[in-house]
């Protein structure tokens, strides 16, 4: 069969995790590559999307389970992002920066 | 061509044209140099995520996708930013050398485990979980199908959600407040 019709007639949920993959792996190369504390974060918010994406995947295959635990994801993602940018307020205060070569107290 | 065109379905055409849109944010996000660009770029991401889990048949979850992560977690983002005075003056922080190298192994590991996982099990196998939602959304309405197992069987995760979320009020407060 050729590619092209391959695309076309896939499953969406298959499509979707593979979808999935590829956010994930785009907001770890962001981690790694950005120095910038709030980019890391708004990098580990994107892997989170990434995975609240497979389970909505999944829930068409297991059930309902899968889209109440995306749930609990969003909610640990809230807290996330309060608790990190309330660090990175604090340690502006002190260093006047966000960038993360910055961030060398806890470092040998 | 045409052909090939008309043999289209429909949800599968605005799945591509989504999935384009959400992998397009999410390179934009990570190659801007501008914070508030970036984070502009992640809500796209984020809005094209909610236009396909509603193609996957999970409308509540699109709701809240926008809602909760668009609405109310971007602007978050976006107040620290703007709070920081971020939104001008940056300079480029992308890491040099090596770090780009690591940054595309640790990508292509992590793309190829995922791939590889998905490739010897031959796609998602059909467990019959679609009937069984499409059953408790015509029992229960599209919020009551999702509302009942999270009052029922993960009544306990929910409460102890419930306590993360006011552990994190608490430590944002303590650790943003310049003296308690």
């Amino acid at each position: 069969m050729n590619p092209l019709q391959m695309a076309r007639d896939m499953d969406l949920s298959t499509m979707s995790l593979a979808l999935s993959a590829i956010l994930f792996t785009i907001g770890v190369a962001g981690v790694v590559i950005r120095r910038n504390a709030i980019i890391l974060f708004l990098c580990v918010e994107l892997m989170l999307n990434a995975v609240n994406l497979s389970f909505v995947a999944f829930s068409r295959s297991v059930g309902i389970d899968g889209q109440v635990f995306v749930f609990f994801v969003m909610t640990v993602a809230a807290a996330e992002a309060a608790v990190g940018l309330a660090l990175v307020i604090a340690i502006f205060r002190h260093i006047e920066s966000v960038d993360m070569k910055n961030f060398n107290l806890l470092r040998w | 061509m045409t052909e090939f065109l008309n043999n289209f379905p429909l949800t599968n055409l605005l799945w591509w044209v989504f999935a384009s849109v959400a992998v397009g944010g999410g390179l934009g996000m990570v190659t801007r140099k501008n914070p508030v660009a970036s984070l502009l770029f992640l809500v796209l991401t984020f809005f094209a995520l909610a236009a396909i889990y509603v193609l996957l048949g999970a409308h509540f979850i699109a709701a809240i996708q926008i809602i909760v992560y668009a609405g109310a977690i971007m602007v978050l983002f976006l107040f620290v930013i703007m709070l920081l005075n971020l939104g001008h003056d940056y300079q480029s922080d992308m890491r040099g050398g090596l770090w780009i190298v690591a940054g595309f192994t640790a990508a292509g590991v992590v793309g190829f485990l995922v791939w590889n996982s998905f490739g010897s099990a031959g796609g998602i196998v059909e467990r019959g979980g679609a009937q069984q939602i499409a059953a408790a959304v015509e029992q229960s309405n599209v919020v009551g199908a999702i509302a009942m197992p999270l009052f029922d069987n993960y009544l306990v995760h929910f409460e102890l959600v419930g306590v993360l979320l006011l552990v994190a009020i608490v430590g944002a407060v303590l650790l943003a407040k310049r003296r308690i």
